[in-house]
């Protein structure tokens, strides 16, 4: 309970001014397309050089913890993914905002942030010790099986059919290949200068979601101008945070798997949300409401890739190696202020630690304060007419895309992704499989070659996959998801011949 | 017409000021390429030794970063060393021994003939690490092992023709043994891989191999003396009767295109290693557990061209 001692320091009047603006900063930041957590933090740590350490540490917490949220603005509203943490949240918030409940989506959504959030955070506070060393145990093999435990949910996200989807995931796995190899430098697919750094995942995700968009409202809009195409119910906030805290079985799963999957080194919290929506939507009672406007999952992807925040840093704060790309630049901005992330930090620096994490804690409540204050209006956003709309999005993806890696090729790259992905969605694909494709892809391949290298110079490579409780744990899992994919697939197929055998009758 | 008088116009004055550019220079504010993602390594330290350049006295205008990673450094590299404009206010930061391994090794835009250091900031050793709870308690131990199981000694690193790389290539051509390379992508995860057991050894940083010492042991430093402010108690590994020599530190500086004006370059080249002096940037660098060593230009332009010596025969049989 030592964090407790610490809260003195975060209520402050300069402590709380800055942590406001942190989150309102991270907010905003995190609804910008391209803007991810990860480049904000980095954007932020030149900032701190001038504060002392535990006033740096909270802003840096603050901006972390509501640029994760914040990127679920822009995926509710405009289909558009902040990061690739939100791809979940647009695939039922976004048909909500359509019709018409982009407040509660919002609102619903901020309430199961705050919450997923806390719950990380508690984990980060009261398990740490027990949990570094675990965390560290994940070698090649099992992030493997892990990414092919993500590939096994491929064929049943948000497609029409599971042949669809898993043609969508394939696509997405040949265009990760595009660039050189992470480990050899092989170059692959290189036609142009422009594909050398390959396509990444940012410019892909801003593509993939918002030019088919754009190119559907331009069409909409020349036919009739004048059309408001959404219109937006105002959302009283006890009605939305009684039907969070109602969706008890979408908040528990989203909750454990965001922080099982954030405690997880180079599993990347990107696909966090994605697992927790398949998941919530494999135990939920109406399953097949998802994909159409359902809250739950809205529920279970936020708190998920909320709740990945905390754990994120356990392997960080307590050994220095930091578990995801967010974590590598927080440590950038520790080690400026002269602390040393390892065993001894809470005894060493305990008041710049614990008013570290307590700042993102209280970053949590404000994020849900400011967020929720922001709702209604942000919702109005898509009562823009459709011409105007789109030409904003077009410059938003246009201007995310670049300030990614400062490139124009990513730009064109995002732009030829985007058309095809307009007549692809024509044909019944959804981006968000091959997006998944995309990320689940590098994670496979890398952690496959390095596992056969390792497997190589121990017994060989088939024991070193295939062997160990944890892969075959893991193995277990894959069997399962498979297992259950099929048979769903069966009874849904069933349920319709028999449909159709009694409407012929 | 009125475009045109106002175009011409802009023209006069802005003429006579590109003759005049190296004495005034710089009149606007100055761009620093990173090949690398930002919060790696080279761009913290870089956003560290450029924090003061505005200052009077030095650049008088500020440095601002630009990052363009991918595919190793070389996106960022081969668009600088084709791209780039030569006035001077277009600079890139080098990683040696990386960036003139891969143009050796790869068909690069970039080698050192076609770009001009400024000054270095920085040099980190790589060092070679083992789990806390290794067998292992020195070089020997490691080389002995190694002689008996060929091939069997997993040792990480960040990546293929990093300094990391060629530290372990010296390192195993000088124990005379078989070990097997396991490339990571960037040296905390390859850090990582050595705390978690996944690997029996690594070659990493000496920066952050430092922070991680409790739950390590540091075998040896690749380079030519001790580290006497991190790790005074760590030996070369010339003094462990291996010969390794500080081919593999990573160097970090500041370099320009070849064609930027011999007075701009002098103007740099003076300014910069006062720059990385100064007091403030010292002190955010050794907060950081970042080494710094500041070479000039005259120093930068003999290592560049002893490494390119070094690595074409290093890489040759690779």
């Amino acid at each position: 309970m030592e964090f407790l001692d610490h809260f003195g320091a975060v209520f402050t009047w300069s402590s709380m001014l800055i942590l406001c603006a942190g989150t309102i900063g991270g907010l905003l930041l995190g609804a910008t397309p391209g803007l991810s957590p990860t480049m904000a933090v980095a954007l932020l740590i030149p900032f701190t050089f001038h504060m002392d350490p535990a006033q740096g540490l909270m802003l840096l917490g603050a901006a972390y913890t509501s640029t994760v949220a914040g990127g679920a603005v822009s995926a509710i509203l405009l289909n558009i993914p902040g990061a690739p943490a939100n791809i979940a949240t647009a695939l039922d918030g976004n048909i909500m905002a359509r019709k018409g409940a982009g407040a509660r989506a919002l609102q619903i959504c901020f309430i199961s942030s705050a919450i997923g959030g806390v719950l990380g955070i508690l984990v980060l506070i009261f398990l740490t010790p027990v949990l570094a060393s675990w965390a560290l145990k994940f070698g090649p093999s099992h992030l493997f099986w892990v990414a092919i435990l993500g590939v096994t949910i491929i064929g049943t996200l948000d497609s029409k059919s599971v042949v669809k989807g898993l043609l969508a995931g394939c696509i997405g796995l040949w265009i990760a290949m595009i660039g050189s190899d992470s480990i050899q430098g092989v170059e692959r697919f290189i036609f142009t200068e422009e594909l050398e750094g390959g396509v990444h995942i940012i410019a892909a995700l801003i593509g993939l979601f918002a030019i088919p968009q754009v190119i559907e409202m331009l069409e909409g809009g020349r036919k009739d101008p004048r059309r408001t195409v959404f219109e937006v119910r105002r959302a009283n906030i006890w009605r939305s945070a009684l039907e969070t805290v109602s969706k008890v079985r979408a908040l528990v799963i989203g909750g454990v798997v965001g922080t099982v999957i954030g405690l997880i080194p180079g599993a990347g919290g990107q696909i966090a949300g994605l697992v927790a929506y398949d998941q919530s939507r494999r135990f939920s009672r109406n399953s097949a409401k998802y994909g159409t406007g359902e809250s739950e999952g809205v529920v279970a992807a936020e708190s998920a890739n909320n709740a990945m925040v905390g754990p994120s840093l356990v392997p960080l704060l307590t050994l220095s190696v930091p578990g995801s790309p967010t974590a590598a630049v927080l440590l950038g901005g520790l080690l400026i202020h002269g602390i040393f992330p390892g065993p001894d930090l809470f005894q060493k620096h305990a008041a710049v630690a614990f008013s570290f994490i307590n700042s993102m804690l209280i970053g949590q409540i404000l994020m849900l304060i400011f967020g929720l204050a922001i709702a209604g209006l942000a919702a109005k956003v898509i009562e823009v007419k459709p011409p105007i709309l789109a030409s904003a999005i077009l410059v938003l993806a246009v201007f995310g895309s670049y300030s990614v890696q400062n490139s124009m090729a990513d730009v064109a790259i995002m732009l030829v992704l985007g058309i095809g992905m307009y007549f692809l969605a024509r044909y019944g694909f959804s981006p968000a499989p091959l997006v998944l494709g995309i990320i689940l892809g590098p994670i496979a391949e890398h952690n496959y070659v390095q596992g056969r290298i390792i497997g190589e110079a121990q017994d060989g490579i088939a024991p070193y996959f295939l062997t160990g409780w944890l892969n075959i744990l893991l193995i277990a899992l894959v069997v399962l998801s498979l297992v259950y994919s099929i048979v769903s697939e069966i009874r849904v197929k069933r349920q319709e011949r028999a449909a159709a055998a009694e409407a012929a009758s | 017409m009125k475009k045109i008088a106002i175009a011409a116009a802009a023209l006069a004055v802005a003429l006579p000021a590109g003759h005049a550019a190296a004495a005034d220079y710089p009149t606007k504010p100055v761009s620093l390429t990173i090949a690398y993602s930002p919060g790696g390594a080279t761009d913290f330290q870089a956003r560290i030794v450029t924090m003061v350049a505005a200052n009077k006295g030095l650049l008088g205008q500020p440095i601002v970063i630009l990052n363009r990673p991918g595919a190793g450094g070389k996106v960022g590299w081969n668009h600088f060393a084709s791209k780039a404009s030569t006035d001077g206010y277009q600079m890139a930061a080098y990683n040696v021994p990386h960036f003139i391994a891969q143009s050796i090794k790869f068909k690069t835009k970039y080698n050192i003939d076609n770009l001009e250091p400024i000054a270095n900031w920085g040099a980190d050793p790589a060092v070679l690490v083992v789990n806390k709870n290794s067998k292992f308690n020195s070089v020997k131990d490691l080389a002995a092992w190694a002689k008996d199981n060929p091939g069997k000694v997993t040792v990480s690193g960040a990546g293929l023709f990093v300094g990391h790389h060629i530290a372990y290539l010296q390192i195993e051509k000088a124990l005379g043994v078989k070990l097997r390379y396991v490339p990571h992508k960037g040296g905390a995860p390859a850090l990582k891989s050595v705390l978690g057991g996944q690997v029996m050894a690594g070659v990493n940083n000496l920066s952050d191999s430092y922070r991680s010492r409790s739950s390590l042991k540091i075998l040896g430093i690749a380079d030519l003396q001790r580290d006497k402010q991190f790790l005074p108690d760590v030996p070369t590994f010339k003094e462990q009767g291996y010969d390794v020599d500080d081919s593999s530190v990573n160097f970090r500086g500041i370099m320009v295109r070849k064609g930027t004006p011999q007075a701009v370059i002098d103007k740099l080249a003076a300014i910069m290693p006062k720059m990385f002096a100064n007091a403030r940037v010292a002190k955010q660098m050794r907060n950081g557990g970042s080494p710094i060593r500041i070479m000039d230009r005259a120093a930068v332009q003999k290592m560049w061209k002893e490494r390119q010596k070094f690595l074409t025969g290093l890489l040759k049989d690779l």
